[in-house]
């Protein structure tokens, strides 16, 4: 579904050459929910908005069903984490969510119907004349999905999505993602740096490397489909992964300085992991 | 104001009103009181100016004189609007043509229009095409300079979705970049509006054959002196009702603005 070949991506701007992305491989088949996790400041961000299309990689390249990804593609939409940045504050939470069905020519019961739906399912229906700032930042979060959901996308792109809620209404967000997503069959990758997050959303963790970032380790979680807050994360199983994506990432953090200052004396080092 | 017992729930409204008319009303008896024995020709009693009011305004001198007066205002208020915004938004998206025309603005919008009025009599004559060109020609700096500020700082992470999500072109001018704009070209269209209605009478005081400019200055040069303070008070009072209208534009359009900054205020 989702194929990222080769990715690499570095900023050039007056005289300073930084390299965010340095090479990831790694594909998400459809209808799969793959969490990326990584150290803060690895680029995450950057690689999700080349996969979004936002950016054009330096070298490399995404592909959705194996269509090159050269802008925004048609069928996938984006959560991103400033949700009061995200939602346009002079419409309605209705035309907020109707917008881009707008662009996309449908028909406005076909629209009237979209928005109906998407709201319902983030259980907002009562929200639609709101405007966005009169409603919590929880709420808010809530308005980007319904917006991603009735553009009825084949992927959805989170970035870092609940980073700005409180752990409650987290815990709440995150349940109504993976209700989402087992419902609607809809291929989703979310990006975060919260590890239980990772552990808790996904079907499978990505951790990737401190900057340049590669990805680290792929690890598959084998939690039953059927998760809640209260026993999946007491669950022995959820505790040894989270303790391994945790070890990963520290070791990605110590690695990265050390495996630069061994590059600097010799080249020919193999990376530490 | 006296004998007015404020009670109950009309209380609050009747305190506004209180506070809205108070100065006002002070200001005008003051003026009523110190001008009440004048003899000086120059300087008449408020008296004198407001019973004369009614007899030089009429019916005939308003369509004659005040409406064309209007009629140019708007005329010049508008094509400054549409021109301003038009091509602040050009200047404001695209960091190369703003690199071209900043200095070429900034001398632009330092010149006086004042003195571009014989210039502007030069090439439009001295009919209606001078005056609203003049009007335009102050007006449209304000606005201008605003939109590009507005233009030029809509928020990354709402371009970003509105590209991802396909709203680019037309749509994105028409439900992002102007809305997102909109504080700042109001800012704007405030400052011109009162720019224009100086130089609505200015314009009418070099060649002009009616408006408000124009009738002024003729009772003042044939020493009809109330008649000329009767045409400053109406200006007066035209430039407040066209505050006015334009507030309650301005609240229906930027409702949501300041609801926002309520809300971000409340919570900082």
């Amino acid at each position: 579904m989702l194929d990222v070949r080769g990715l690499k991506k570095v900023y050039e701007g007056s005289g300073r050459r930084v390299e965010a992305v340095r090479d990831l491989t790694f594909t998400v088949d459809a209808g799969e929910l793959v969490c990326l996790v990584g150290p803060s400041g690895c680029g995450k961000t950057t690689l999700l908005k080349c996969v979004g299309g936002l950016l054009t990689p330096t070298a490399g390249e995404v592909l959705i069903e194996g269509r090159r990804v050269t802008g925004p593609p048609p069928d996938m939409a984006v959560v991103f984490q400033e949700y009061g940045r995200s939602l346009f504050p002079w419409m309605r939470v209705r035309e907020n969510v109707e917008l881009p069905l707008k662009q996309k020519k449908l028909s406005s019961a076909r629209r009237r119907e979209l928005v109906a739906d998407a709201l319902e399912s983030v259980g907002l229906t009562d929200a639609a004349g709101a405007y966005p700032w009169q409603l919590s930042g929880g709420m808010q979060q809530r308005v980007a999905i319904a917006r991603a959901l009735a553009y009825e996308p084949d992927v959805l792109l989170m970035d870092e999505p609940f980073a700005a809620v409180d752990a409650q209404t987290r815990a709440d967000l995150e349940d109504l993602v993976r209700g989402l997503w087992r419902q609607r069959g809809i291929t989703i990758l979310f990006v975060t740096h919260d590890i239980d997050e990772a552990v808790y959303l996904g079907e499978r963790v990505l951790i990737l490397s401190s900057s340049p970032t590669v990805v680290q380790e792929q690890l598959k979680i084998d939690l039953p489909a059927e998760r809640d807050q209260l026993h999946t994360r007491v669950a022995p199983r959820f505790a040894e992964l989270r303790t391994h994506v945790y070890e990963q990432i520290q070791a990605a953090k110590r690695g990265a300085p050390v495996d630069r200052l061994v590059k600097d004396v010799s080249s020919d080092t193999p990376p530490l992991h | 104001m006296k004998g007015v017992l404020p009670r109950g729930g009309v209380r609050g409204v009747l305190l506004r009103l209180f506070f809205v008319v108070a100065l006002p009303a002070v200001l005008v008896a003051g003026w009523w009181i110190a001008s009440d024995d004048s003899t000086d020709v120059y300087w008449p009693p408020l008296r004198t100016i407001l019973t004369t009011f009614p007899d030089v305004w009429t019916g005939e001198r308003l369509r004659e004189d005040v409406l064309p007066s209007v009629l140019r205002l708007s005329a010049g208020y508008a094509c400054a609007a549409v021109a301003g915004v038009a091509l602040g938004t050009v200047i404001g998206s695209y960091r190369r043509v703003r690199a071209v025309c900043e200095p070429v603005l900034e001398f632009l919008r330092a010149v006086p229009p004042p003195v571009l009025v014989p210039v502007i009599m030069l090439f439009a004559g001295i009919g209606d095409t001078m005056k609203i060109a003049v009007i335009v020609s102050g007006c449209v700096w304000p606005i201008l300079l605003n939109t590009v500020e507005g233009v030029r700082a809509v928020d990354s992470v709402m371009s970003e979705t509105a590209r991802s999500y396909g709203i680019t072109g037309v749509a994105r001018l028409r439900h992002l970049v102007l809305r997102s704009a909109s504080p700042q070209i109001f800012a704007g269209l405030r400052q011109a509006l009162s720019i224009g209605i100086i130089l609505m009478v200015i314009s009418e005081m070099f060649a002009a054959s009616n408006g408000l400019g124009f009738t002024i200055v003729q009772f003042q040069r044939g020493f009809a002196i109330p008649d000329m303070w009767t045409g400053i008070l109406l200006l007066g009072l035209l430039g407040f009702v066209l505050s006015v209208l334009f507030r309650l534009v301005e609240r229906r359009v930027l409702g949501w603005y300041h609801g926002l900054r309520d809300v971000s205020r409340r919570s900082s």
